[in-house]
């Protein structure tokens, strides 16, 4: 992945030496991010299972703990999201088309979307901190079923800051292109490094479409 | 395979190992045979750590009484030697060294497809291996390998997180190598190299490469679930916070099963081209056994389950886990059948790497065979958790994916340094392992059908016989171990009197066309394959013509 890049501008220069040409590079990196990407279905996966295992045996106890949940801010997120998934593919045609200030335009509205992201999941965990739904560090729960009922918000803040987590990596990563971007590192012949870094963006805002119903909406 | 290609025979090259000789030149190497290197030291160290444990292990064992350390230590000693063996040997063994020395070279390209990401794997399994270290000498962890929950995340006091965290990283690493290999094999083949033409080592790590990238993430959220709750006390798997530890155990055996694939089929592969270098012979069957690694590596994704006979899942699904367990027999069962197809008729020789071959494929069937009886219902009731297990699984961990490691490190020693061993002192080395693995293991499996319970200290007296032949096996297999570190690292010191000519045993392959050590770049010239792969038999036949 990030062997794509090299510091010249001419697209023949930036191969690195162990392929023969760009298009051996372009779909080397192209074929090692979806692999990469199949892992994180795998990572996310377990915890998925976890949750449907769960959410088969405690159904009560999953719809009262989801009941607590801040459903307007989370849906706020998800279209910050989904808008940001926009810009990110816009950004990808930037530098396709090789028009350099659109790009670094494209990219820093994708940071801020995504930082405004997690803004707001800052927001949504200090709520939970302030009712007690903190398990382990902060729990306290006067309904019924409280154990049952902490392991919805186990699964919560572990799939939600995993989730944040990623999106923390993928701001480092738009800061590093954002970074190659202005110094015009990217051209309409070497666009490689911004469209699988937009693989990853895209992936981690899909996990969060499937996070968002499962604990908000059901 | 020939190439065309100009200059091999050239004497006039920088080695990879001429290309620099500062601590840097290897610390920051993107050279994929350097790495190889890097992981080849580091994994041995392991290798002798992990050994050590089990030594400490056979010595308790020696005496019915828990005498020379109390259970607890017991404990630490047979859960370090799991996991440092599994996480830190065997997993990264034969792909790591040899496959990171051998797919590029295979694939007649110039290094894998990612480099610097292939030096970020030697790192973070580094940096797993370090707080694997911290956590044995802070404390020692006592969970087993396994880390079972409650009692890893509640009740054990011993350093479960540090563990659990090198374990987590050292499987990054593994990810890592895999994303690399399937990339290379897909995009970085030479021209002419096609799937068909491709050396079955290189199938292996494909198959391999596979349950690396689908597996070990499952296990790396698992340990971090795991360690979130042993943390914060925080419910996912205690059932007194309304957890599940069955859920555990699946998403542990989700990974952790396919895993041993990781841990044995790199090793068919290396048996696969000893066999057929050896018996002067196409091998037979390419494409079955091409097949067969890849029907591994998906049908073990779906046998976890057997695991876990005893631990309360359905019974339907136990007798589904039984059935689909049992078929994994079929494809390694034509692996092993078309390696002896391979020799039949072919002109055997004996030479270390062979030795080893042979040895593989003898206690590998008796592994797998014991594997089928482990499969089925109502003999794992009586087996489940013996030695019986203990021996069947370290048949094919140490008969097999061991035994390969060394033949596949042999048969590669004069292309990696450029240096030939000591050949009777390599074949008495061969004969020491295989005799001494034999003396430790097989009383093992009469002990767990008497019903010797595994990771206990002590035992009753009766079954002192059969434990003290295990030591003394152990000893001998130790000794096994300790030889090829002495006469492969003095085959180094011996200097040019050892000078490994390019293709010492006549064999068929990419690897064996460019200069031992390679260049750095591997070939002088772009290789072109123009030959079918292990083209013995048309040698042989012009040369009867």
């Amino acid at each position: 992945m990030s062997e794509a890049v090299a510091h010249h501008t001419h697209p023949e220069e930036h191969v690195a030496h162990q392929f023969h040409d760009a298009q051996q590079q372009y779909d080397s990196s192209t074929l090692g991010m979806w692999l990469f990407l199949l892992t994180e279905i795998m990572f996310f996966g377990g915890m998925f299972g976890a949750y449907a295992v769960y959410r088969v045996w405690y159904p009560e106890a999953f719809k009262l703990a989801a009941s607590t949940t801040n459903v307007p801010l989370g849906a706020f997120n998800t279209v910050v999201l989904i808008v940001s998934s926009l810009t990110m593919a816009l950004a990808v045609q930037s530098a396709q088309l090789g028009k350099k200030n659109r790009l670094v335009l494209m990219l820093i509205l994708t940071m801020v979307f995504g930082a405004a992201f997690l803004g707001v999941k800052g927001i949504e965990y200090t709520e939970k901190w302030h009712h007690h739904h903190v398990p382990g560090l902060n729990w306290q729960w006067e309904g019924e079923g409280p154990r049952e009922v902490q392991i919805l918000f186990c699964l919560y803040f572990a799939m939600t800051g995993m989730h944040a987590i990623h999106m923390v990596v993928g701001l480092g990563i738009m800061l590093w292109l954002l970074i190659n971007a202005r110094r015009g590192e990217y051209t309409a012949s070497y666009y490689n490094p911004v469209e699988i870094s937009g693989l990853y963006w895209h992936f981690v805002d899909i996990v969060w479409i499937f996070l968002f119903p499962l604990l908000y909406l059901i | 395979m020939s190439t065309t290609h100009a200059g091999s025979h050239a004497d006039n090259y920088v080695s990879y190992l001429g290309n620099g000789t500062t601590w840097q030149s290897w610390l920051l190497t993107k050279d994929h045979k350097r790495i190889a290197i890097l992981y080849l030291i580091s994994i041995s160290v392991f290798f002798l750590l992990g050994g050590i444990f089990a030594a400490a292990v056979r010595l308790e064992l020696l005496t019915p009484q828990s005498d020379l350390m109390e259970a607890e230590t017991y404990n630490k000693m047979f859960t370090m030697h799991g996991v440092v063996m599994i996480f830190f040997f065997l997993i990264p063994s034969i792909p790591a060294t040899l496959g990171n020395f051998l797919i590029p070279i295979m694939c007649g390209a110039k290094d894998l497809a990612f480099p610097k990401i292939n030096l970020l794997s030697w790192y973070l399994y580094i940096i797993g291996g370090v707080l694997g270290l911290y956590a044995a000498v802070n404390g020692g962890v006592e969970t087993g390998w396994t880390f079972y929950t409650p009692y890893s995340s509640t009740y054990s006091n011993s350093a479960v997180i540090a563990t659990a965290m090198g374990a987590f990283v050292a499987g990054f690493s593994s990810i890592l190598t895999g994303l690399n290999f399937i990339v290379t094999i897909h995009k970085m083949r030479a021209p002419g190299l096609t799937w068909g033409r491709l050396p079955l080592f290189v199938w292996a790590h494909y198959a391999t490469s596979l349950i690396q990238l689908l597996g070990t993430p499952v296990i790396a959220i698992t340990l971090v679930l795991m360690m979130l709750e042993r943390a914060f006390r925080i419910g996912f798997f205690d059932p007194a916070l309304g957890g599940d530890p069955v859920l555990f155990q699946h998403l542990f055996w989700f990974y952790s099963h396919p895993a041993v694939y990781i841990m044995i089929l790199p090793g068919m592969g290396v048996v696969s081209e000893i066999i057929t270098a050896f018996s002067r012979k196409s091998v037979f069957g390419y494409k079955f056994i091409a097949g067969s690694s890849l029907g591994i590596a998906v049908i073990g994704f779906f046998v976890w389950g057997h695991h876990m006979f005893t631990s309360g899942q359905s019974v339907y699904a136990s007798m589904v886990f039984a059935l689909i367990t049992q078929a994994v027999a079929v494809p390694s069962a034509i692996k092993v059948f078309n390696w002896t197809a391979t020799m039949y008729k072919g002109s055997v020789s004996w030479d270390t790497p062979m030795l080893y071959a042979l040895g593989f494929i003898g206690l590998f069937t008796i592994g797998g065979v014991t594997g089928v009886t482990v499969a089925m219902l109502g003999v794992d009731l009586h087996l489940h958790d013996t030695y019986f297990i203990v021996a069947h699984f370290h048949y094919v961990m140490v008969g097999g994916m061991v035994l390969a490691y060394l033949g596949g490190l042999h048969f590669w020693w004069p292309k990696m340094t450029g240096r030939m061993y000591h050949e009777i002192w390599a074949r008495v080395s061969a004969v020491l392992v295989f005799l001494g693995f034999n003396f430790t293991f097989f009383p093992q499996f009469i002990l767990g059908y008497m019903g010797m319970p595994r990771r206990y200290a002590a035992y009753p007296e009766e079954w002192q016989v059969l434990h003290i032949m295990s030591t003394v096996g152990a000893s001998v297999l130790g000794f096994g171990f300790i030889l090829p570190g002495i006469y492969l690292t003095a085959s180094l010191l011996r200097g040019k009197a050892a000078q490994a000519p390019m293709n010492p045993y006549g064999a068929k392959g990419l690897e064996w066309t460019i200069p031992s050590p390679p260049p750095t770049e591997n070939f002088l010239a772009m290789p072109t394959v123009n030959e079918e792969v292990y083209a013995y038999a048309e040698t042989e036949e012009k040369a009867l013509v």
